[in-house]
């Protein structure tokens, strides 16, 4: 089959990251700087992205701040005609770097933050950064570029969702990701001290949809139930291979960031094959395209041109066949672990923080 | 958005060209809309300052059509999604 034109691109630009956030999503092995593609990797991947037909640019990691050639990347992508998003923590976003990026063109920056409650906010990102990041919100605000909010939703901080948003709002936030945990890499380490209770999501549902309506024009928010906690999976990006290529520090291009986890599949490399032959070509994005590849009970329910069967890796991650039904559904046989998980939070909240493992010595 | 609205463009989204796919599209965070012929010349007049019933004016000379009530619906369902506001 030929596939659709992609219409986003997350540029990976590095894993290295000032915070140690327990459910990043990058994954457990994460790419040390000496693996990362050079400067003129990325502008190529860029131009080779337009030409593919991706309108929609997110320069993630890690923190991109950490790239010294971010602005040159941003004045590229710009050139391109790209909608460009940074995704950053706010650290390392200096008046002299976000005045650089002003004037490369970029449009839009998306600064995380982690709690209202700054005590919280810190001991989730493992660092001292709520006042970095007041700062950077401050600048990002007072330059003019569009600003949107990304909070990360789990057990410790659910119920302040309400003062989360509040606090965006008094940001100048122009829109509001709140993210609730999805439970792979990192976050499924630890998946017992982030899952939330279904009264603490019904009660943060309530919330966000009252909040919704109160900065409706305002500010736009954007709450998703976790799946969890519904009866079908999430549409992982409107199928796989259909929309969205993930390119990682090191070149791989996934069809998902969370990818690299399905052991099963080989990954392409940009620094070898160009962005076309992948998207069109490689094994990875040809896997799960469609529904040839679907065994029941996704193969003959009617909701398979809805959800597309949910997400191939947390099928892999939790039943070890990407080609399973998602088991968050409650068609899948494997539903019985995820009523169990949800069922049985863990008292504690101590997490294994996210680092970069140091290299094996000889 | 009734005819006396004032609808502007949010502040987020860009009205640009596709010359990969060759059809006009507005562009905003994590997002992108194709847009018909129809779509571009409504949104090309949404400047701030027009309302929805001058703009259809504009419109409904150039096709020699009452185009308001296509208009007014148009511009509610980008409304709808917050991409257009009523200033």
């Amino acid at each position: 089959m030929t596939p659709e034109r992609p219409t986003t691109l997350l540029a990976e630009l590095t894993h290295r990251c000032p915070l140690h956030c327990p459910y990043c999503s990058n994954p457990l092995e994460m790419i040390r700087a000496e693996g990362e593609l050079a400067t003129e990797d990325w502008k190529r991947v860029f131009t080779q992205a337009r030409t593919l037909g991706v309108l929609q640019l997110g320069l993630s990691g890690g923190e991109p701040m950490i790239r010294k050639d971010l602005e040159e990347l941003a004045t590229h992508a710009r050139g391109l005609g790209l909608y460009t998003t940074l995704v950053t923590s706010g650290l390392g976003l200096t008046r002299a770097r976000a005045e650089r990026l002003r004037d490369a063109g970029l449009e839009h920056i998306q600064v995380s933050i982690q709690d209202a409650d700054p005590e919280v906010a810190e001991s989730i990102a493992g660092v001292s950064s709520v006042k970095q990041k007041r700062a950077a919100v401050a600048l990002v605000k007072e330059l003019g570029f569009a600003l949107s909010i990304n909070v990360v939703l789990h057990r410790a901080n659910l119920d302040r969702i309400g003062a989360i948003i509040d606090l965006a709002a008094d940001m100048g936030a122009d829109r509001i990701e709140l993210a609730n945990t999805q439970y792979y890499g990192w976050a499924l380490e630890n998946r017992a001290s982030l899952m939330p209770t279904r009264e603490q999501v019904a009660a943060a549902q309530a919330t966000a949809e009252e909040a919704t309506r109160r900065y409706k024009g305002r500010m736009q928010i954007l709450f998703v139930l976790p799946d969890y906690f519904e009866q079908y999976p999430k549409p992982c990006y409107g199928g796989w291979g259909k929309l969205y290529i993930v390119v990682a520090p090191d070149g791989k291009a996934l069809p998902c960031h969370g990818a690299t986890q399905i052991t099963t599949l080989s990954f392409d490399n940009v620094r070898d094959r160009s962005l076309e032959w992948i998207w069109q070509e490689s094994q990875a994005f040809r896997a799960f395209r469609g529904d040839e590849w679907m065994r029941e009970p996704c193969r003959s329910c009617p909701r398979k041109t809805v959800d597309f069967g949910g997400c191939r890796c947390q099928a892999f991650a939790l039943t070890g066949a990407a080609e399973n039904t998602d088991p968050v559904c409650i068609l899948s046989p494997d539903r019985g672990m995820i009523d169990a998980a949800v069922a049985a939070p863990s008292d504690s909240l101590e997490y294994r923080y996210r680092v970069i493992a140091e290299p094996q010595r000889a | 958005m009734s005819p006396e609205s004032i609808p502007t463009l949010w502040r987020l989204a860009r009205l640009d060209f596709d010359s990969v796919r060759n059809r006009p599209v507005l562009l905003y965070p994590e997002g992108a809309v194709l847009l018909n012929d129809t779509g571009k010349a409504i949104l090309e007049l949404v400047d701030g300052r027009r309302t929805v019933g001058e703009i259809a004016g504009i419109l409904g000379e150039r096709y020699q059509a009452d185009v308001t009530a296509d208009v007014s619906e148009y511009l509610s369902h980008l409304a709808e999604r917050e991409l257009i506001r009523d200033a």
